[in-house]
């Protein structure tokens, strides 16, 4: 399978699909009927003014030059780019789900309800005990639960200074650790793609408040030695944070919980299939042992006995005894959560078990059939492999010519010109196979064909030097 | 379907294809691909049945079905305007709703180019040169904004300087944002629903880095003050930091004329009510370009010259960054900016227009009406207002918002006497219903 992505440009071939301001666009006065005074209102306000057909027409060419998981594979590591199940999109659009957050809780307890339940699947799935589904996504969720680590820490009069974070995690790791006021300790990775215990244990003191860990790692490795680095990091006091980010390689086979981790976040829009929106909105709920409930955010959703309710149940908001407070002005992304459930729903025990399983299977299947090298195994739903000679970048965009998307690249470092590969459970063998037919075209490709790609895309290879160098940012700056 | 009749519905292995891959691969089962210490493996159930697809929709259905058929006449932050179907149909075009983050710019010019459009929409609505493509929400984006101020060496100090009767919510979330910084927060008094610029006066030195004010103020009003905020900031070299929204900004005096450095917000735009989802805007003035947090879209050009679009100034984020970064912020909001423009686009600037004054003008009237009911005063504040106000109670406000739920409406209830009512285009047909029901339970 090629494709040539559509690609509108206009007359004279100096852009592409025209800016709405360049269509059509209107300056209008303020009005002397304007119910508000002239010293309290400004004076006018010019907008693109197209008619209903041509914006219908602007926006179907804008998606036209747009790559989504339905245009076809998207290996995109660290991502976990599923297909997302349509019906979900008809249970968020549901009218009676569209309610105000400030409603008393007694005339949203269908909400509610539907939080309780998402918060208990979560837990179960996670092997935590309690989990708040506040975080708009999955960084809020880090810094969600590093907030409930200081505050847990905090509690017992033991002042902490720092998070010690794996060289290979995820940028927000560190960003959302240092956001709550932590040094962050950098840990190197041992020459197997995993943690050295010898440096662990050099990094841990009575300064750590947490370990941040993503299981299996940003090399798609399992970290073994989990039950002593729980150990280690208990020993010192400190807490075992699970980013969940890689998740969807072990449901059904090994729970955070399980692994000793005492806090972790669910990142709702890769594990459970919420779609990504071309960056957002996602979702990050936060999972914690029973020992960290009461200082999870604010409001947290429980069930009560109740003869009255429905169902004996009533559903009610309630401020735990110790919580960090807000991490969000209301509840999160709560037509993403709703996705959520449902997806859950769907699959259950069994749908999720074997959506791991397929995912882990396809990612070993794909590395069986590539030329490229995977230095580091056994992985499990992704892999990263070695661009070698080529520059990764430059491949990754050759791939765009070869039908694909191509996967995340350069990252993590510790694989030279990484290709880092996540098909997820989606993509049957036949896609497969396409994904690595790409994979091997442009591995036997020469740097002069790689540094001339993409062709076959709406855009050529853009110039992100100049667009740093002289942001223009607005339609506005490119009249400057 | 998978092998496993059970097994994900949206896994399209059959039985051959996976005993092939199985095979190619070179293990038994699935099983063995799993690298797991058998301590830590779990053998037990989630104990989640599977369903059809019909049967989640229906179990979903039933559950929505619990909430109470209130008519709301509710804001404070969160604000329903009725969204164009258009907006709905072509944001959910699959090519941008399960799109990625735009790593790939050649492939994904389309969302590319809506956002810059949003961007520049914001440029517009706050005369500010600079508006990133989303934060999560307004409370997020205020946070981000006191960081941004701890950061910038214009500024210097540890004040932080809010409202009082600022949204708990975003209050709450900026306490913690600041966590990380030597910052404090700091309520400044109002006055009749406005900032109290006196008071405020007294209590602003150098030590401040950042004021902020809203327009709507908390209590609906426009603030009238805006100017004199803006010069009080900049003696401080303080941040002058406004929260507004784009249907608000259509109107009201433009954020840059005022000295505003910085616009937060909710869009309340593109979206229903969704329990508090929402869209955080962020602008900014120029010299701060550096320090933004989230992503920004620029115009560059590709190898065919011609104009093209690219996340750029990526040194500022996360991923490169890492714990020197502006922010931890990675997924956004985008397909809710997205969904923002295309309803900004459809409006044009005459339907936005019309949109602000029709809700002025229904707030207006609406608080004249509970104004004649006895045992009711309104608008509360000598004020203008934008689309919702306080109405003072002479029964306990409790009991009068009880009571009206009752008789199916929703309102906010501030304090023993005092009630916040909001009306847009969303329930502007349901305002006498509104009236004859606080007759009935107002006295």
């Amino acid at each position: 399978m090629i494709f040539d992505q559509a690609r509108w440009t206009d007359d004279d071939g100096e852009r592409y699909e025209p800016l709405l301001s360049e269509k059509r666009s209107r300056e209008v006065e303020r009005d002397d009927d304007d119910p508000l005074p002239d010293d309290l209102t400004r004076d006018s306000l010019e907008l693109p003014d197209a008619s209903e057909p041509e914006l219908a027409r602007h926006y179907t060419r804008l998606s036209e030059m747009n790559y989504g998981v339905e245009s076809g594979p998207f290996p995109l590591g660290s991502c976990t780019m599923k297909y997302n199940p349509k019906f979900t999109e008809d249970i968020a659009a549901d009218p009676a789900g569209h309610i105000h957050p400030d409603r008393p809780d007694e005339s949203v307890q269908g909400v509610l309800e539907l939080q309780y339940r998402l918060q208990d699947y979560l837990g179960r799935i996670g092997g935590m005990d309690a989990v708040t589904l506040q975080p708009p996504a999955g960084a809020a969720g880090e810094f969600a639960g590093i907030l409930v680590a200081k505050a847990y820490h905090e509690s017992r009069d033991d002042e902490r200074s720092e998070v010690v974070i794996p060289d290979s995690a995820h940028g927000t790791n560190f960003a959302s650790a240092a956001m709550a006021g932590y040094d962050v300790v950098n840990l190197p990775s041992g020459d197997d793609g995993r943690v050295d215990l010898d440096a662990l244990e050099a990094a841990l003191s009575e300064e750590t408040a947490a370990l941040m860990l993503t299981n299996p790692n940003t090399l798609g490795l399992f970290e073994r030695d989990i039950e002593r680095v729980a150990e280690l990091v208990h020993d010192v006091g400190g807490l075992l944070y699970y980013d969940g980010a890689n998740l969807n390689a072990l449901l059904g086979r090994v729970r955070p919980g399980d692994m000793g981790f005492d806090v972790m976040h669910y990142n709702v829009h890769k594990t459970f299939a919420t779609p990504h929106g071309g960056g957002g909105p996602g979702a990050g709920p936060v999972g914690v042992v029973e020992e960290l409930r009461e200082f999870l955010p604010d409001p947290h959703v429980r069930a009560v006995a109740d003869e009255d309710a429905e169902g004996g149940t009533r559903y009610e908001t309630y401020t735990p005894e110790q919580s960090v407070g807000k991490v969000h002005g209301y509840q999160g992304n709560w037509l993403v959560l709703e996705k959520a459930y449902a997806y859950i729903a769907r699959l259950g025990d069994t749908g999720l078990a074997d959506a791991s399983a397929k995912a882990v299977l396809n990612a070993n299947y794909l590395a069986s059939t590539i030329e490229y090298e995977v230095p580091f195994d056994p992985f499990h739903h992704e892999f990263v492999a070695s661009a070698g000679e080529q520059d990764a970048a430059d491949a990754a965009k050759r791939m765009l010519d070869h039908g694909v998307h191509p996967p995340t690249t350069k990252w993590p470092e510790i694989v030279g010109e990484a290709l880092m590969t996540e098909p997820t459970e989606v993509e049957s063998q036949r896609t497969l196979d396409q994904l690595a037919d790409a994979f091997n075209a442009v591995h036997a490709e020469d740097d002069e064909t790689l540094e001339a790609a993409p062709e076959r895309t709406a855009a050529r290879r853009i110039d992100q030097v100049t667009a740093a160098r002289e942001p223009r940012l607005s339609w506005q700056a490119l009249d400057e | 379907m998978s092998s496993d009749d059970r097994g994900s519905p949206f896994a399209p292995h059959t039985a051959e294809e996976t005993a092939a891959m199985l095979e190619a691969v070179g293990v038994a089962d699935e099983e063995a691909l799993f690298d797991v210490p058998e301590p830590v493996r779990f053998d037990g159930e989630f104990g989640i049945e599977p369903r059809s697809e019909r049967a989640v929709r229906e179990e979903v259905s039933a559950m929505l079905a619990r909430n109470d058929d209130l008519t709301e006449f509710l804001g404070r932050g969160h604000y329903a305007h009725y969204v164009p179907s258009l907006v709905g149909h072509l944001s959910d075009r699959s090519e941008f709703l399960t799109s990625y983050t735009q790593y790939q710019p050649e492939v994904a010019q389309g969302f590319l180019q809506a956002l810059f459009e949003y961007q520049s929409m914001l440029v517009e609505l706050t005369c500010l040169p600079v508006a990133n493509c989303s934060m999560y929400d307004a409370a997020t984006a205020l946070g981000e904004a006191a960081t941004l101020a701890s950061r910038v060496r214009q500024t210097t100090g540890t004040r932080v300087l809010v409202p009082e009767h600022l949204l708990h919510g975003r209050r709450e979330v900026l306490e913690n944002y600041v966590a990380g910084s030597d910052l404090t927060v700091e309520s400044y008094p109002m006055a009749d629903g406005n900032a109290d610029l006196d008071a405020l006066a007294d209590i602003v030195d150098d030590e401040v880095v950042l004021l902020y004010a809203e327009n709507p103020t908390v209590r609906g009003c426009i603030e009238e003050s805006l100017a004199d905020l803006g010069t009080l900031a900049d003696e401080h070299e303080a941040l002058f930091t406004l929260g507004s929204d784009p249907v608000a900004l259509s109107v009201l005096e433009e954020p840059a004329s005022v000295g505003a450095d910085v616009v937060v917000g909710d869009c309340s735009l593109g979206l229903p009510s969704a329990y508090g989802m929402g869209l955080g805007l962020f602008a900014c003035r120029e010299e701060f370009l550096r320090q933004v947090p989230g992503r920004l879209v620029g115009a560059s050009e590709d190898d065919a010259g011609r104009r093209a679009y690219t996340l750029t100034l990526q040194t500022r984020e996360q991923h490169i960054r890492r714990e020197r970064a502006t922010s931890n912020i990675c997924t956004n909001q985008a397909w809710v900016a997205l969904r923002a423009a295309m309803h900004v686009a459809s409006l044009g600037p005459d339907g936005l227009r019309d949109l602000a004054n029709d809700c002025v003008r229904y707030a207006r009237d609406l608080a004249a009406d509970l104004d004649a009911v006895d045992g009711l005063h309104a608008p509360v504040h000598d004020r203008h207002y934008l689309r919702e106000f306080p109405v003072r109670t002479d029964q306990p406000a409790t009991a009068v918002a009880t009571d009206l739920r009752d008789e199916g409406f929703a309102v906010h209830t501030l304090d023993d006497h005092l009630l916040q009512v909001c009306v847009t285009d969303a329930n502007a047909d349901a305002m006498d219903d509104l009236v004859a029901a606080f007759q009935e339970v107002a006295r």
